[in-house]
């Protein structure tokens, strides 16, 4: 069993909901993204969403735009963000890791390359924000013979039609993007999100996780009521941001954040 | 009926691909727009209403046909085959992004939407958008990257005077491909009511196969006048290559005939040789960006690389897919032109024929008329005269030691 699936079940059992924290691999600085990792970990998140730098980030709005350029200001690459996961799973063989990003840095290691060394760093999942399903029949193949999870997007605008065909595509969880727009927004509407999760779970069997506005514990909660799993992304890289020139504070704000949101959700 | 001509094909298939070229590589929330679209267009570019509306905006607002001129002069220059010259410079606005935004205006009337977007590097793009957006009654914003808007103050300020709203874009390279990224975050924030006129043959499906659609009636208008003009069709067509529309335009109802060459001429900017060119057809490889699998400037690592060419029209590190196919397939060559030989061939057509080409267009006189030297006086080739030359005379100026 994949190390999501086991995640979710563990979760489901007790429960609770799945506390998703987002980083952008090598922001600030390269040697700041393990530390990080591990303390996510210990503020309480189950699944870590570890962003791989791009050049061109379309989907992002300007906290993970800025933090996708200070990591490719020390040229943080994919071959760096693949030694980040080895190196975390030296010390930590439980927590899964799904990597995002965009496709080009994928297209240019080579799909095989990238799959093998993806599951020899002991990532998990992968999410290709500009990979819908319709281009990665192709591909698709590399990552089912090896296990990796193959995360899709789902947003408000995904008719009833692909929602299963992203449902059958996919594995591990699907992550509903709670509104239209990109990263960093701040209008998530709690009740739309809760009509649409209703819509998405006709068609979909695997949890479903949700990002895209959800900024403190009480955003958190709410969203935890209706969803499998919570995923915060901008509001962490903005105290990363905000600390950019001390690591412990840096950590230490985000573990807050995070702490929070935990509780928040178990309560 | 069956035919042994590998280029008599009918593309992009039906999910937007060229070969391996094109498709949609969008995130989720775009799809269904970009499905709408598709339909959309599926409809109308066989409805004659629609047809006629177009045409009879190309013909009245644009100024269709655009002549096929004769560059006696310069022919006389170089020595060699005759240069003809499809003069899109005359078109309304000045270039032959018209073409495209006319149609794509129309297509947003359509479609009930009242708010359109465009992104713009030197700014002729958006200058189209604004005007068919003035022309139409829509509200019109422009994406347009940082130090565009300062390098092509003018086109800023005309973009204003018809009514568009320029919003200066401050992100990564701040030139052509991030005012690109950033339309693309407006439009998935305000994808109900708002209609992404993209300016070149790129994006995801079905922009490239629309925006060719539109553009190829400057081919079929040069088939048709190099039957009354000349006798008969031409040995070579040359374009300048940056997103690719010009020429896409030109060369596309040529694809089936392959006697007729056809070259890109990619921005060699300070030459092939360094980093400092916008030339991924030449020195790139495949890669996905907006939307699209095309030929990029990358580094080791996928990131796209900034580009440098002497013009902002083709300040682009990717490229159109279905010129991507073109080049694997070999129906077309793509070659390219430093911006010193861009330079000279502005002033040379400026003084033979009295004809100020746009530098980005120049690109494309440049190899002209290397290649014609090479061929015989009983060859033709024909030009894609892109746009004209006012909006770059202050870059030309300063290049110059002249202040303006």
């Amino acid at each position: 069993m994949s190390r999501i699936k086991q995640a979710f079940e563990t979760l489901e059992g007790q429960g609770r909901k799945a506390l998703i924290p987002y980083i952008t691999a090598g922001d600030p600085q390269k040697e700041a993204t393990v530390p990080m990792m591990h303390a996510l970990v210990d503020a309480g998140a189950d699944i870590i969403e570890l962003g791989v730098p791009f050049s061109d980030p379309m989907a992002d709005g300007p906290t993970i735009q800025l933090a996708c350029e200070r990591a490719l200001a020390h040229n943080t690459s994919l071959h760096d963000v693949l030694a980040m996961v080895a190196e975390f799973r030296n010390t930590d063989s439980q927590t899964p890791v799904v990597l995002m990003g965009y496709l080009n840095p994928v297209e240019r290691m080579g799909y095989e390359v990238f799959v093998a060394e993806a599951v020899k760093a002991g990532v998990d999942g992968v999410l290709l924000v500009d990979l819908p399903p319709e281009e990665a029949v192709d591909v698709a193949g590399f990552f089912r013979d090896s296990d990796l999870d193959m995360i899709y997007l789902i947003a408000p605008t995904t008719t009833d039609e692909r929602i299963e065909a992203i449902g059958h595509a996919g594995s591990g969880y699907v992550y509903y993007v709670s509104l239209k727009g990109v990263t960093g927004s701040k209008a998530l509407d709690v009740a739309d999100v809760a009509r649409n999760l209703e819509r998405i779970r006709q068609h979909v069997d695997i949890p479903v996780g949700v990002g895209f506005g959800i900024t403190n514990g009480d955003t958190a909660a709410a969203v935890g009521q209706v969803a499998d799993g919570v995923i915060v992304g901008s509001a962490i890289v903005n105290l990363i941001a905000a600390n950019a020139d001390n690591s412990a504070a840096g950590r230490k704000a985000v573990a807050e954040l995070v702490a929070g949101m935990r509780s928040a959700l178990d309560a | 009926m069956p035919t042994n001509n590998p280029f008599d094909t009918e593309l992009p298939d039906s999910r937007g691909h060229f070969g391996i070229y094109g498709g949609r590589f969008v995130s989720e929330t775009l799809t269904a727009a970009l499905e709408e679209l598709t339909a959309t267009y599926e409809k109308l570019r066989d409805d004659p209403d629609f047809q006629a509306a177009f045409d009879k905006d190309l013909a009245h607002y644009v100024g269709r046909p655009s002549p096929l001129y004769l560059a006696e002069r310069l022919t006389a220059h170089c020595g060699g085959a005759q240069i003809w010259l499809k003069r899109e410079d005359l078109n309304h606005t000045g270039a032959h992004k018209v073409n495209n935004t006319i149609g794509q205006a129309l297509l947003a009337k359509f479609m009930g939407k009242k708010k359109v977007i465009a992104e713009t590097g030197a700014g002729q793009h958006g200058v189209a958008s604004a005007t068919v957006a003035a022309r139409f009654g829509l509200e019109c914003k422009v994406f347009m990257g940082s130090t565009d808007v300062e390098r092509q103050k003018l086109n800023v300020y005309r973009m204003k005077l018809l009514g568009a709203e320029v919003e200066s874009v401050e992100s990564g390279t701040k030139t052509l491909k991030d005012a690109m990224n950033e339309a693309m975050r407006h439009w998935v924030t305000n994808v109900d009511d708002t209609f992404y006129i993209i300016g070149t043959a790129a994006g995801p499906h079905p922009y490239p196969m629309l925006v060719r659609d539109f553009q190829s009636v400057i081919g079929r208008e040069t088939q048709r006048q190099c039957d009354e003009q000349i006798g008969r069709q031409p040995d070579a067509l040359v374009a300048c290559v940056g997103g690719g529309s010009n020429a896409i335009g030109m060369f596309y109802p040529y694809i089936k005939h392959p006697e007729v060459a056809m070259y890109g001429v990619e921005a060699g900017g300070l030459g092939l040789d360094g980093d400092d060119h916008a030339a991924p057809l030449n020195k790139g490889r495949p890669g996905v960006l907006h939307g699209n699998r095309t030929y990029l400037m990358e580094d080791e690592n996928g990131q796209i690389m900034g580009t440098h060419s002497i013009s902002a029209g083709l300040d682009y590190p990717g490229v159109g897919p279905e010129h991507s196919w073109l080049k694997d397939v070999g129906r077309a060559n793509y070659v390219a032109a430093t911006d010193d030989e861009a330079i000279d061939a502005f002033h040379k057509l400026t003084q033979l024929e009295g004809i100020m080409p746009a530098l980005e267009s120049s690109h494309a006189v440049a190899y002209a008329m290397k290649l014609a030297a090479t061929m015989r006086s009983d060859q033709v080739i024909v030009v894609n005269l892109s746009g004209r030359g006012d909006k770059d005379i202050h870059t030309i100026a300063e290049l110059d030691g002249v202040t303006a």
